[in-house]
């Protein structure tokens, strides 16, 4: 376990050191503070689309930490030849990628704290309200979620060859699963088979990320917390995939001549 | 009697063309090996002679077709093999936004070392290869000799008994590499293993006990230095021979 923390740290610091994670951030904290500080048509009500537009902000920029930091982690060990000084060392290939996961999912907690700290310093600005519990179980499965995309990269990362492949991969196939995920079983309805098969088949095997996508709109609508069995049971369900997403990449990655 | 600490049985490494009905690539062809304890051992050939791949095999980078590979009498496909290890790879570029010190230290909690004797280590190595003063410095700003020196610093962390270079010297200046050779020569005093490639036959001839020639994948010649280069002048001439390499001459 110490040697999966080892390199998870190394994941960890390279991310802070790297300008991409502040660029992101102030971006983001710019783009919401010009649209908090603007009162448009003096309607107290247009807080709700701030929020809105600062959660997507959010949810954007984690996305984009999360695949851009895990999807050149092997191929960037692989061009710099630093895999090889590390897999001669007492170090099997299942705790790299369980390392490089486990480095990539907490920079990107790392991440979540600091946009949901200020997204909650913004939204108490105009609402003077704190729905802390609010925010965690929208945060912790945000969390999960990116888990799911960090082991998908990195499966992604043992397949294709160039880092920009497999991000524009995964930023194309989280994008679909997000917006389109939950309509594949309606879609599948009105097809014909073997056409509807294909697609019902489709709908029950991709992870869906948009449950805990739409959870924004707890904290958007200020609806009251949803049971903590439901938030424990989506967190599971996410924790599953990654865990296959994660075999998978072991499998893939134990074939793999190093050289 | 000598205690082989290094050693390969029959090794054979085939490569599967990509071209279809391609014969496979036949890289080490039933290589036999063997490496004493405390012995610098010099392990040269041509580009493409095959001494990466069998380096390559006795890290556990890629599976043998056939025959074996064992380390310290454990089968190198075993993890636990490399505990004893050191191993310098040619050209690698560290975590540029790490330190040296932080370097090492990742390295150190690879193998486990409890964090006061990681300290005494680091403190001590980067004493060795001369680093001490750019220890807080991130490897982004070193030169190619001070990135091949913190290399061989990890490659020492876990004070390994036997260390595997991979061309040591390779791109460094004359002063880099006159420091590289005192590095291995004073490993060699406090009594570790080194096997290492090199294409610099001079500092072979100065620093190594014995030496294997490998062509095409085949042992040509393995042995103490003085014994091969008994009917040669020097080293490279022998080596030359033993390639079996005819000088083209003007006509």
């Amino acid at each position: 376990m110490k040697t999966i923390f080892a390199l998870a740290g190394v994941v960890i610091k390279e991310l802070y050191r790297r300008k991409d994670f502040y660029v992101l951030f102030i971006l983001t904290i710019l783009i919401c503070v010009i649209m908090a500080s603007v009162n448009i048509y003096h309607d107290n009500e247009v807080i709700r689309y701030i929020k809105a537009l600062c959660l997507l902000l959010i949810w954007i920029s984690s996305l984009v930490i999360a695949i851009t930091t895990t999807a050149r982690q092997i191929p960037a060990e692989r061009e710099q030849r630093t895999l090889l000084p590390l897999l001669a060392k007492p170090l099997t290939r299942t705790q790299l990628i369980f390392g490089k996961f486990l480095g990539c999912w907490l920079a990107c907690g790392l991440v979540l704290i600091c946009f949901y700290t200020f997204f909650g310093v913004l939204a108490a600005t105009r609402e003077h309200t704190w729905p802390l519990l609010n925010y965690f179980q929208a945060a912790s499965l945000h969390w999960f979620t990116l888990g799911v995309v960090i082991a998908m990269t990195l499966l992604g990362s043992l397949v294709f060859a160039a880092p920009s492949s497999n991000s524009t991969i995964c930023f194309v196939v989280v994008g679909t699963i997000l917006c389109v995920g939950r309509y594949l079983d309606t879609v599948a309805l009105k097809m014909t088979e073997p056409l509807r098969s294909i697609v019902y088949a489709i709908y029950y095997a991709i992870p869906h990320l948009e449950w805990a996508f739409g959870m924004r709109n707890l904290i958007v609508h200020d609806w009251p917390l949803i049971g903590w069995s439901f938030v424990g049971l989506d967190a599971l369900y996410l924790a599953g995939y990654t865990i296959i997403f994660l075999l998978a990449a072991c499998l893939v990655f134990r074939r793999k001549a190093v050289n | 009697m000598m205690s082989a600490i290094l050693k390969t049985d029959k090794l054979r490494v085939e490569f599967k063309s990509r071209e279809f009905r391609q014969p496979a690539k036949v890289a080490l062809g039933g290589l036999d090996l063997e490496v004493n304890a405390g012995e610098v051992f010099g392990f040269l050939g041509p580009n493409g002679a095959g001494k990466t791949t069998t380096m390559n095999v006795l890290l556990g980078f890629i599976p043998p077709t056939r025959g074996t590979a064992y380390l310290f009498g454990i089968d190198v496909r075993q993890p636990i093999a490399r505990q004893r290890i050191g191993y310098l790879p040619e050209l690698t570029y560290y975590y540029k936004f790490l330190t040296a010190e932080e370097l090492l230290r990742f390295y150190a909690k690879i193998f486990g070392l409890p964090r006061a004797e990681a300290d005494q280590r680091i403190d001590q190595l980067l004493k060795l290869v001369e680093l001490e003063s750019a220890r807080k410095r991130p490897i982004k700003s070193y030169s190619k000799g001070m990135q091949q020196r913190v290399g061989l610093a990890q490659a020492l962390i876990n004070n390994p008994d036997l260390l595997i270079l991979d061309e040591p010297t390779s791109g460094l200046d004359p002063l880099g590499r006159m420091k590289v050779r005192e590095i291995i020569q004073r490993l060699k005093n406090e009594g570790k293993t080194v096997f290492f490639s090199s294409h610099e036959l001079g500092e072979v001839e100065t620093v190594c006990d014995r030496v294997a020639i490998i062509h095409q994948g085949e042992l040509k010649v393995v042995g103490r230095v003085n014994t091969i280069m008994e009917s040669y002048p020097t080293l490279e001439k022998a080596f030359l021979n033993i390639i079996g390499y005819q000088p083209q001459l003007a006509p």
